[in-house]
């Protein structure tokens, strides 16, 4: 009984195991399944914004593009699209001028500037609502600092935030405040990181502090400085918590940005739908700034680079 | 005969009594015995509760509660800026967490509307739920009716559904500081000329940064009920009428344009120049800094600042029931409570109600008002009690006040579930015209009726 003899399976050399095939798709399933989670609220917002619903509505239906409709033909939309623009540009501008400045000023390591480096990263611990506190009780009219100091100049009641005509500086001030560290510390950062050898022939050269600033440091520092710009730039426009909490929007809708329009509408009149369109507008314009920005900053950091 | 037959009577009568005296006070007991507390033993419920006195006093006798009834009770405080947007979220999702929260009435409006708050009727009706000394009479009647609310939008409160019951409340009245009205030489005004008379005779009182009058400013709802709608509804101005099935806003009547014009003149003349961002907080802060000289507000704010110790002004302030639009009009205020309300989706109702009947009972409110400083207490029992009256001793005119305002007081409201859409709104154009954004209050208040008509405009109540 000898019978067949059993033939050997053929082997194809050429042929990947499917483990080693598959091997990509188990690297990449993590982010994957972060990307997923990540956009199922995403996705979520875009769809709810064709129906009408509602914190007091259990029930909801599809209503089209109503709410985008709506949205566009609001005076409260324009209106809240200016105060972000303002809002953004505002603090942005502020803060790459004064944390550059500083950064540019703390450049010599002695022992002042090593304290004051320490020092001007304090706001940047302080979360928004908190700073809104402290800034809150100084400019108080009752027993706020800044009321005594411009006492002393004849200058009684400030209204800060309580006015249609300070309320923007009130809390570009405070938002100055907060992030300008974060400036200072990318850009110092970017100084650090700066080549010696250019600078020691400038100086061997004899060029001026403003030639040397104009043609060496300000392009070799551009780079970082777009990575500032981007950063602050996207926070700025989407900013909620030091306005909210300093002034609800306040007085009438001088401050009602994009974030705190979709915020109330949803939340505190209970209307998500209606609000959602104002969200992901705002959603639009950061993805599009930020797009140009990091385009932007590849660009000159090859420059930089010399590529 | 006749003496030792009427002797005999009475002995008998008087010791009848005694025994029917004794028998029902043992069947009082027998029946308090009786109530079982551990019906829900081993549930566990959860409340969400607001940053307040009332919260602070709940807490202080939750270890109380669970060992009495066996109930686990999981909690959350969170500040009142957020709050009603956390129990919001919560609601909708419709998991039935959380099984309780705070809640004042207007915010139970909404919550009412979309079918997130069980009735509590159905407990206080079923004489098995509710301990024999619970005693729902005592409350004070103007705070369980502004908690009853017909679900119809435009039906006034006090009938209909029990959506919560009070922890505590407010009524709007005024508190001055006695100094600042010797210093300037005046008498406590009685009607808005008066005030504004007052105004210009305060202003600066106490130095550049001094002022007249706080009331609350800042841009939500509540800027409109304390102080400006109770002087709204005294000049006879309403926020809705019905017509057909459409509510609609009546704020640009001429009574609201009259009394939003004394509004405007009242903080120009005698208001800081920081109102728009004013709270209860800042209001009561400022009249014990001895920067204002006047608050109109929650009776209870001005009160914190002073007891003895607790600012520079304590001592110096006492209450008088608010200004009147004339001599002779009745004393009207607007009425706030905090109260505690059910989720309807909860899967630990009577747990739940437990809790509720517990915090709401007489001992408690008790408890809360002479050792955790919760005003106004919402039971009767405590207004009369020695403890009380002994407590508020240093609070000049508080209880008189309270007196000459709670009769004619309610929610001054129209009920509707758009009340944060229509008030926060309403708080803004306030900013607005006060700040002088508009050409005359008359423009002002047609635009905010735009708005508000608007925002109530899916309201059918053909409908209810």
């Amino acid at each position: 009984m000898l019978g067949k003899k059993k033939k050997n399976a053929e082997v194809d050399y050429n042929q990947v195991p499917a483990h080693i095939r598959r091997r990509p798709y188990y690297i990449i399933a993590p982010g994957l399944i972060i990307l997923i989670g990540i956009m199922i609220p995403f996705i979520t917002a875009i769809f709810l914004s064709f129906t009408n619903y509602s914190f007091r509505m259990p029930k909801w239906k599809l209503v089209g593009f109503k709410n985008w409709i709506n949205m566009f033909k609001s005076d409260s939309f324009y209106h809240a699209l200016i105060v972000t623009l303002k809002y953004g540009l505002g603090a942005t501008a502020v803060e790459m001028l004064l944390g550059t400045g500083v950064a540019l000023l703390l450049k010599k390591d002695t022992r002042y500037s090593r304290i004051l480096k320490v020092l001007f990263t304090f706001p940047l611990m302080v979360a928004p609502a908190i700073a809104v506190l402290i800034w809150q009780l100084m400019t108080s009219n009752t027993v706020g600092i800044l009321e005594k100091v411009l006492n002393i100049f004849g200058i009684y009641n400030f209204p800060w935030a309580a006015s249609h005509q300070t309320a923007l500086f009130t809390v570009l001030v405070i938002d100055a405040w907060v992030n300008t560290p974060f400036v200072l510390l990318l850009v110092l950062a970017g100084i650090q990181s700066l080549p010696k050898s250019p600078f020691e022939a400038a100086a061997v050269d004899g060029a001026s502090a403003w030639f040397t600033f104009k043609t060496l440091t300000f392009p070799m520092l551009k780079p970082f400085m777009y990575i500032a710009l981007l950063f602050r730039l996207m926070a700025a426009m989407q900013e909620f918590g030091i306005i909210y909490a300093l002034s609800k929007g306040g007085p009438g809708d001088t401050l009602m940005n994009l974030s705190l329009t979709g915020y109330i509408t949803g939340f505190t009149y209970q209307k998500l739908a209606t609000a959602l369109p104002y969200l992901l507008v705002l959603w639009l314009i950061i993805n599009k700034s930020a797009k140009f920005l990091v385009t932007r900053q590849r660009h000159l950091a090859k420059q930089a680079a010399g590529q | 005969m006749a003496k030792k037959w009427m002797k005999r009577m009475i002995s008998v009568s008087v010791t009848a009594a005694m025994v029917v005296g004794m028998l029902s006070t043992g069947m009082v007991s027998q029946a308090e015995e009786e109530f079982n507390w551990k019906a829900y033993e081993g549930t566990t419920i959860e409340i969400q509760m607001v940053q307040h006195t009332a919260s602070e006093a709940m807490v202080k006798k939750l270890e109380e509660f669970e060992e009495l009834t066996g109930i686990h009770v999981e909690y959350s405080i969170t500040p009142e800026s957020s709050y009603f947007d956390k129990v919001s979220t919560s609601l909708a999702s419709g998991s039935g967490s959380p099984d309780l929260f705070m809640s004042g009435a207007y915010q139970l409006w909404d919550y009412s509307a979309a079918g997130y708050v069980e009735d509590l009727n159905t407990f206080l009706e079923d004489p098995a739920m509710v301990t024999p000394d619970y005693d729902y009479d005592d409350f004070v009647q103007s705070a369980v009716n502004a908690l009853k609310w017909s679900g119809v939008p435009g039906d006034p409160v006090g009938e209909g559904m029990q959506l919560g019951l009070p922890l505590a409340f407010e009524v709007y009245t005024m508190a001055y500081n006695t100094r600042a009205f010797e210093q300037v030489g005046i008498d406590v005004p009685r009607t808005y000329d008066e005030l504004l008379e007052a105004c210009d005779k305060l202003q600066k009182w106490n130095g550049e940064n001094s002022y007249a009058v706080a009331v609350r400013g800042a841009r939500d709802w509540g800027t409109i009920h304390p102080a400006y709608m109770s002087m709204f509804a005294a000049f006879g101005a309403k926020d809705f009428t019905i017509e057909g099935d459409q509510l609609v806003s009546q704020v640009n009547s001429p009574e609201a344009v009259a009394m939003t014009e004394f509004f405007v003149d009242m903080i120009k003349r005698g208001g800081t120049s920081s109102w728009s961002k004013y709270t209860w907080y800042d209001c009561g802060v400022d009249l014990g800094t001895g920067n204002a000289a006047i608050v109109l507000d929650a009776d209870n704010n001005p009160v914190h600042q002073n007891w003895e110790g607790a600012s520079e002004e304590a001592g110096n302030i006492a209450f008088a029931p608010m200004p009147v639009a004339k001599e002779g009009d009745p004393q009207i205020s607007n009425y706030w409570t905090w109260s505690i309300a059910m989720n309807s989706a909860s899967q630990n109702k009577g747990a739940a109600w437990y809790y509720i009947m517990y915090f709401t009972s007489k001992d408690y409110a008790k408890f809360a008002t002479i050792e955790s400083n919760v005003l106004d207490p919402a039971r009767t029992s405590v207004w009369e009690s020695d403890e009380f009256a002994a407590l508020m001793e240093c609070q000049p005119g508080y209880i008189d006040a309270f007196n000459a305002t709670i009769n004619d007081t309610t929610i001054l409201f129209t009920p509707q579930p758009y009340f944060f859409e229509t008030t926060t709104e309403w708080a803004a154009t306030l900013q607005d015209i006060v700040a002088g954004q508009y050409g005359s209050v008359q423009e002002g208040l047609d635009s905010l009726k735009e708005k508000m008509d608007m925002a109530v405009s899916d309201i059918d109540l053909s409908m209810y």
